[in-house]
């Protein structure tokens, strides 16, 4: 499952997206340590796969979240770099 | 005196007269606690049975219960009998009397592939505060979903305000909102409080309350093809939610797209409840792998 995480506005669009088939093969799931801002979490989806999600409390401000990371003298995102299948991917 | 409620919308119950409710193995119960509206759906070994929706309360408990105490009386069945219940929806995590919570969007690609059948892909959810985008295999299991929930453009809520603002009954802007002249005029579609003042504007200079319908369900329509965009359209597609109730919207919608929303393949199958038959569906699965739930479960609906 391709999961967006996010938000448009009038400024642009704001998604992370997962690819939960990558994810579930993935047992570190090195993503959930790896952001400073503690975006993700592990659950079990509906599916009964273990995968990882954006917190419910974070989705509405994931531009503000993601702010310091995209920052200059961070050439590479910790969670893109901590993700090993290569599920996640950033829309901005 | 009494204020006009110009918001306000039917609130049905419904049951199938031709099926019986006395001889089943699994009676499932479905519940989708909204923002604006609670709907719950009743399976009869997985087939949709009973709906009733109604007002979304000022919480989940009294939500879930005013939605599933007149239906299980409508259908004659006893809580007691209910094998297994699945809260989804908005408020989902405070049913009390539920037996697992299943996310709207599993729900509502179940609920709708079973409305329409195994060839359709894509649904658009239009919910009472926000919207999804939603692309389904053929068994209804979700593949792609995108959600917009930052705000109230493009949902429910908006147009209840837009009824309000205008004092026109929300039932009647699907219609009305073709009874113009001219094309509709531009509006905002990223934001309710400036849409309401520039429907204010409109007003002001002489536009008729139907051509600021006109511009306020296009400005929707334009806004949740945004969505669609985004993830890709895959046919069949689908409206499910409120504003699908809508002409005004959905009619605009497929014409930005070019393609025509599918109807239920039965007309009696009203596609607001398909989160809720969506979970009445998971609740049939889960209670023929794990088991009824009857003789465990805790919370009470009284």
């Amino acid at each position: 499952m391709i999961a967006n995480y996010g938000y448009m506005d009038g400024s642009g669009e704001y998604y992370i997206t997962i690819d939960t088939d990558k994810c579930v093969e993935c047992e570190g799931k090195m993503c959930v340590t790896a952001c400073p801002k503690a975006l993700f979490e592990r659950v079990t989806d509906d599916y009964d796969d273990d995968v990882v999600k954006i917190a419910d409390s974070k989705v509405k401000d994931i531009r503000y979240q993601c702010m310091e990371c995209k920052s200059p003298g961070h050439p590479v995102l910790p969670c893109i770099a901590a993700c090993t299948p290569m599920a996640l991917k950033h829309s901005w | 005196m009494t204020q006009k409620e110009y918001w306000r919308w039917d609130e049905k119950c419904w049951k199938d007269e031709s099926m019986d409710s006395s001889d089943v193995k699994i009676i499932s119960v479905g519940i989708d606690i909204g923002s604006v509206s609670s709907e719950a759906a009743i399976c009869l070994d997985g087939k949709f049975y009973a709906s009733n929706t109604v007002r979304t309360g000022s919480n989940s408990p009294t939500s879930a219960k005013d939605a599933l105490k007149p239906l299980l009386e409508h259908a004659e069945i006893s809580y007691e009998a209910v094998d297994f219940i699945v809260g989804t929806g908005y408020g989902r995590v405070n049913i009390p009397f539920q037996d697992k919570a299943v996310t709207e969007i599993a729900c509502h690609g179940r609920g709708a592939n079973y409305m329409v059948g195994p060839s359709l892909r894509t649904i658009l959810d239009m919910g009472g505060q926000d919207c999804k985008a939603i692309h389904i295999d053929e068994r209804g299991k979700v593949t792609n979903f995108l959600m917009n929930d930052k705000c109230a453009a493009g949902t429910g809520r908006g147009m209840e305000t837009i009824a309000d603002l205008l004092k026109v009954p929300i039932t009647e802007i699907g219609d009305r909102s073709f009874q113009i002249n001219a094309p509709a005029e531009p509006i905002s579609n990223v934001c309710v409080v400036f849409a309401k003042s520039e429907a204010m504007a409109m007003v002001k200079s002489g536009k008729t309350l139907n051509e600021v319908l006109a511009s306020y369900c296009k400005a929707m329509a334009d806004r949740v093809t945004q969505l669609l965009d985004r993830i890709g359209m895959e046919k069949e597609f689908f409206i499910t939610g409120g504003i699908s109730k809508n002409r005004g919207v959905t009619e605009r919608i497929e014409e930005n797209l070019g393609i025509e929303a599918v109807k239920p393949k039965d007309e009696r199958f009203d596609a607001q409840t398909a989160g809720a038959l969506g979970a009445a569906l998971f609740g049939f699965v889960l209670a023929s792998k794990k088991g009824s739930k009857k003789d465990t479960r805790k919370g009470q609906i009284l």
